[in-house]
């Protein structure tokens, strides 16, 4: 044990470094699926055909959009992203780079997840808020998330644990972070101890974020009783 | 003053359509407190839709406050909406809401924030000690007290009301009539209710239209029962019932 904690300092600042590069990519997967997949997510909730908006044209692009990057295997996705990769973030390589396919998959993501908890929402809610004359952003804002806040933290949440898993390989592109961290120590050099006190750091995160998650949602959940 | 002229409604369903009101011709005095009965299916919800300009009918004119509601817009008719309440079947109150948010909701569609009168609406359905809580702590009647109070809170001239006893059982029928008896009485509201329940058409309204599919089979005056027949509560309804 104490041999343990011996290696884990003298490999301090790898460590610390690693955990900051996987804050860096879920921060920036979290914001893509708040600012990209939550608007995607309602654009394909108000525009379904029978929705309250029906726009059909605008519904199946951004169908094709969620399907498509959902379909295509994430390692193949962050390969074949590059170009767009080097595009928007002027390299293909490092932290920033590897958050782009991430952002790309945690607003598909968010978005899906998203237009499901809102077709949840009793249609009585929105026969609510015409007849009151709300207009879109008032149907959204003032009814539509309020009555579906918890459903969408719970979604929010499984994203969340989803990218802690996908961001694991993004050392492919030199994103570094604790899951490539782990790999490099235990598939490459066979330090398994460092490998699997990595793998307990994911678990523990990984449980912590489900727990405040179910728990923020329970909490926000007026509906019953 | 609702004038419906010549009003057909219908709605495609695969390649030919179902017509939900055919030819109706109506007209709803102010301050009048009007009955719609009919079968299930017989339109009277779409009625109510047209009304509220929550649907434009297929041909004929649908006309509020001497107003054609086929020559607005769409923001123009968002507008009108907010000129006249709803009560529904379920309630549709907000459960994330507490009874207060729910009431104060119509108002800040309008970014009117007015507590006071929130508060006032609150007191007149009897129900300003349950403002912080949320509907699912509220019985049935309690929250289709809390839904009208929603529907008044913006002053509507016109409160249409779809099936709102439906979900009750018969106390707390009569506890809500009375109440929408009250809102005619203290506010001049003109009231179009929906029911299938004919006792509660002929203990409160002053005319009725029957209606069959999507015609108008009947339209009546209504004898107010004697007055016995109304109970102030449950306990004295069940007993005279009984006995
Ligand atoms: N949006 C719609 N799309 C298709 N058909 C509809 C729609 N709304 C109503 N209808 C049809 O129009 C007819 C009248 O419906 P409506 O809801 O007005 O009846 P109702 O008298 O309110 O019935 P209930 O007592 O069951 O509430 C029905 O046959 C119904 O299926
Ligand atoms: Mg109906």
């Amino acid at each position: 044990m104490s041999a343990l904690l011996a290696r884990l300092a003298e490999y301090r600042g790898e460590i610390l470094i690693s955990i900051l590069e996987t804050g860096i990519m879920m921060a920036n997967s979290l914001l893509a699926a708040l600012l990209v997949g939550l608007p995607i997510g309602t654009l394909l909730y108000l525009a379904r055909p029978g929705g309250p908006y029906p726009r059909p044209a605008l519904h199946r692009a951004l169908n094709l959009y969620v399907n498509v990057v959902r379909s295509v295997p994430f390692l193949l996705f962050v390969v074949a992203l590059i170009p767009v990769t080097r595009a928007l973030v002027g390299t293909s390589f490092g932290t920033t780079a590897a958050s782009v396919p991430l952002a790309f998959v945690a607003a598909a993501l968010y978005a899906r997840f998203s237009e499901q908890t809102l077709l949840d929402v009793p249609e009585q809610t929105v026969e609510l808020a015409r007849s009151l004359g709300a207009g879109p952003l008032q149907l959204i804002g003032l009814f539509l998330y309020p009555e579906a806040r918890s459903g969408l933290v719970l979604s929010l949440t499984t994203v969340t644990i989803s990218m802690v898993s996908y961001s694991t390989i993004m050392g492919v592109v030199g994103g570094g972070g604790v899951g490539d961290f782990a790999i490099r120590y235990g598939y490459q050099t066979y330090e398994y101890d460092l490998m699997y006190t990595m793998i307990l750091l994911m678990i523990v995160a990984v449980m912590l974020i489900q727990g405040a998650g179910t728990l923020t949602a329970r909490l926000i959940d007026k509906r019953a009783r | 003053m609702i004038e419906l002229s010549h009003v057909t409604k219908s709605f495609p369903q695969g390649r030919s359509a179902v017509t939900a009101l055919d030819d109706l011709s109506l007209t709803i005095g102010d301050r009048e407190m009007f009955g719609i009965v009919g079968e299930s299916g017989s339109g009277k919800s779409t009625l109510l839709r047209l009304i509220n300009h929550l649907e434009a009918p297929t041909s004929g004119t649908v006309r509020v406050g001497g107003e054609d509601l086929g020559a607005l817009s769409p923001r123009e008719l968002r507008v009108r909406r907010r000129g006249i309440g709803m009560v529904f079947q379920q309630f549709n109150l907000l459960g994330n809401a507490t009874v207060h948010d729910n009431v104060a909701r119509p108002l800040r569609l309008q970014r009117r924030r007015e507590p006071d009168t929130v508060q006032q609406m609150l007191e007149f359905v009897k129900m300003a000690g349950h403002s912080r809580k949320h509907p699912s702590q509220l019985s049935g009647g309690e929250q289709q007290r809390v839904a009208i109070a929603r529907a008044l809170v913006t002053r509507p001239k016109i409160l249409l009301c779809d099936e709102p006893t439906s979900a009750l059982d018969s106390g707390t029928t009569d506890e809500v009539m009375a109440i929408l008896r009250d809102v005619r009485d203290r506010f001049g509201t003109t009231i179009v209710l929906v029911s299938h329940e004919l006792e509660v058409i002929k203990a409160s309204c002053d005319r009725a239209a029957v209606l069959s599919g999507g015609r108008l089979a009947a339209l009546t005056e209504v004898t107010p029962p004697p007055p016995r027949e109304r109970f102030d509560s449950y306990a004295a309804r069940a007993r005279e019932f009984l006995a």
